[in-house]
């Protein structure tokens, strides 16, 4: 959908921002370029746009050289994203949505009934859209950029750390939003993010790039967490890499184990050498029996060392490996939908399975 | 000295006539407003056209310091001696003098307009005119009808000087009192001269009311009290 040929942008001033860039972006996919600051990032997405002209090289999208178009136009048919927003601040929220409509010759009235839709879209209630910009805070203002990106419905959207000027709780909860929109327009994103963690989290595909606008390694996140093309990717996607690649790796694959279990009220013998889960009358585990517990005519909750976190079968293997970390047994507890127990996992198999790469 | 003021305001004959109150504050209303009007047709397309392109802004600024350097009045006499014409040696005059701060005001709205709002314009698919019209010139609207009230209270008061070289306006009562030594229509021209630049003010102020966004004068306001994010 987007395909970067050879391209290399040169500044005046003899920086090389990016270096015989060839990438091409699937369509319908989140495509993040990742890497240290001044790596080229910035530059290798506004060539997209043509808000810079590269020095050479050739870049398609949907198949046409950015070149053909007047660069308004090409730019009217792509949908961009900056950080700190930038929403025009004398106009209100439907105003500001509206922007590209308008531009492109729609009526006022069909272009203020979309803003409508959108920002209802991006989860803002539409009462909000006789706001202005500076009435809203700087979560609400990103969720507004993306909705004015995506006014006039453009295949392409373009956008350079859009989240990174919000704090963490709001920027998990836009990269969930945006996941959920993605799941629904199908649009082919480029993001650009100096975060790892994030990439990992949003893209289908991640770009690594190294100072100096070389590309560096270009996959799947699993693919570039597993296998660092070089020391330069492994380093930058962190030492705990392994661990990093556990939420979103799903578990399905994990082969579980069984102990020995007790059921809360009913008659227990001395426990020997093992660690005994006790579960409630719904199967449901409530805690653990050390090694060498008394016996006891109706086992009580208050007699039991306090399970770790549980684990949802099938979810990310993060989860797993807390909940076998967490367990004072070393068996992560593992959950049907329910919260009925299915058996234990323990930090080893979880470690091997992401070393497998295999439950993904 | 307030018992004079009084009576001189008091006297009939004062009030009637060309030479009177009214047609004196009517002439300097006129003389403010055309001057105005004439150096904002010259300062504002100016001003955007530099800060939005970008170009001459080095220039712009190095010569609006000069002319706000030069004596006004000297200027007006000059001219005056120049085209022997009170009335047009005296616009001429004011006009120069009103151009600097309302050029300012224009080209520091325009090119101080924040670039992140500007680039996302032009990342919008804005042509440069659309992003003159759309985003530039409202968002500059603050500082250009702030370089408009000052030129208004510059002008008010050089009107006034320049009943020296003969124009007609408040100034006269100052100047003509003053031969005879009439020290009531001297204070009486003064404090009209006063008056009437605060309700020019004013009614600048209210104008700047009008023509400013609402949504900026909301971000003004979030930003004076401490926090754009409420
Ligand atoms: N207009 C410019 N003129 C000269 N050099 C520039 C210009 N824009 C960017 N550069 C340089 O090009 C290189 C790449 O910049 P770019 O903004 O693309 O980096 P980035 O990966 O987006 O970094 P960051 O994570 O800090 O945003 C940097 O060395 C930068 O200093
Ligand atoms: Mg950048």
């Amino acid at each position: 959908m987007i395909e970067f040929q050879a391209v290399t942008k040169r500044f005046p001033d003899g920086t090389t921002a990016v270096d015989e860039l060839s990438l091409s972006v699937e369509e319908g996919t989140i495509t993040v370029f990742v890497g240290p600051s001044g790596c080229g990032k910035t530059t290798s997405l506004r060539m997209v746009n043509r808000m810079v002209e590269p020095s050479s090289g050739t870049i398609l999208v949907g198949g046409e050289d950015i070149r053909t178009p007047h660069p308004a136009v090409l730019r009217r048919g792509i949908g961009y994203v900056i950080q700190q927003a930038g929403l025009f601040p004398h106009r209100n929220l439907l105003d500001n949505i509206a922007t590209v409509p308008l531009l492109s010759g729609w009526t006022r009235a069909k272009a203020r009934a979309r803003a409508g839709e959108l920002l209802e879209l991006v989860g803002l209630p539409a009462e909000l859209g006789k706001r202005y910009p500076a009435q809203l805070s700087g979560g609400q203002q990103q969720r507004v950029g993306v909705a004015r990106a995506l006014a006039a419905d453009p295949p392409v959207l373009l956008m350079d750390e859009p989240f990174s000027a919000v704090d963490p709780v709001v920027r998990e909860g836009l990269q969930d939003e945006l996941l959920r929109l993605q799941d629904e327009l199908d649009k082919t994103v480029v993001f650009v993010t100096h975060d790892i963690d994030e990439a990992v989290r949003i893209g289908e595909k991640v770009a690594v790039f190294r100072t100096g606008g070389l590309l560096a390694q270009y996959g799947s996140p699993a693919d570039v967490l597993r296998d660092p093309a070089d020391d330069f990717v492994a380093n930058f996607v962190g030492k705990d890499r392994g661990y990093r690649g556990l939420s979103f790796l799903d578990s399905t694959g994990l082969t579980l184990s069984q102990v020995p279990t007790v059921t809360i009220g009913a008659p227990v013998e001395a426990t020997g050498s093992e660690w005994v889960l006790a579960l409630n009358e719904q199967r449901q585990p409530r805690g653990w029996r050390s090694p060498g517990s008394a016996p006891s005519a109706a086992l009580r909750e208050g007699d039991l060392h306090a399970g770790g976190s549980l684990h949802g079968h099938g979810s990310s293997l993060r989860g797993a490996l807390d909940a076998a970390l967490s367990s004072p047994a070393g068996q992560g507890v593992v959950v049907d939908d329910t919260g009925a127990y299915l058996g234990v996992v323990s930090a080893e198999t979880v470690l091997e399975v992401i070393n497998r790469g295999s439950a993904g | 000295m307030l018992g004079d003021l009084i009576s001189w305001f008091g006297d009939g004959a004062n009030w009637r006539g060309s030479g009177g109150i009214p047609a004196q504050l009517l002439a300097h209303v006129e003389f403010t407003l055309i001057s105005l009007l004439i150096a904002a047709a010259i300062a504002i397309p100016l001003g955007l056209f530099v800060g939005h392109s970008g170009r001459g802004g080095v220039l712009l600024v190095g010569a609006s310091n000069a002319i706000r350097s030069l004596p006004t009045l000297g200027l007006v006499t000059f001219l005056f001696l120049l085209i022997s014409g009170a009335e047009a040696a005296a616009i001429i005059g004011l006009v120069v003098l009103a151009i600097p701060p309302i050029l300012a005001g224009t080209y520091a709205g325009v090119s101080e307009a924040d670039r992140v709002v500007v680039d996302a314009a032009v990342g919008m698919g804005m042509t440069g005119r659309q992003r003159l019209w759309q985003v530039e010139v409202p968002v500059a609207l603050p500082l250009i009808m702030g370089g408009i009230r000052n030129a208004v209270l510059q002008l008010v008061a050089t009107v006034a000087v320049a009943a020296y070289v003969g124009l007609d306006g408040l100034g006269r009562f100052l100047l003509d009192g003053l031969k005879i030594l009439d020290y009531s229509a001297v204070a009486g021209g003064a404090l009209l001269t006063a008056l009437l630049a605060v309700l020019l003010d004013l009614v600048f102020a209210l104008l700047s009311r009008i023509v400013v966004p609402q949504g900026l004068r909301v971000a003004a306001r979030g930003a004076a009290a401490g926090g754009t994010h409420p």
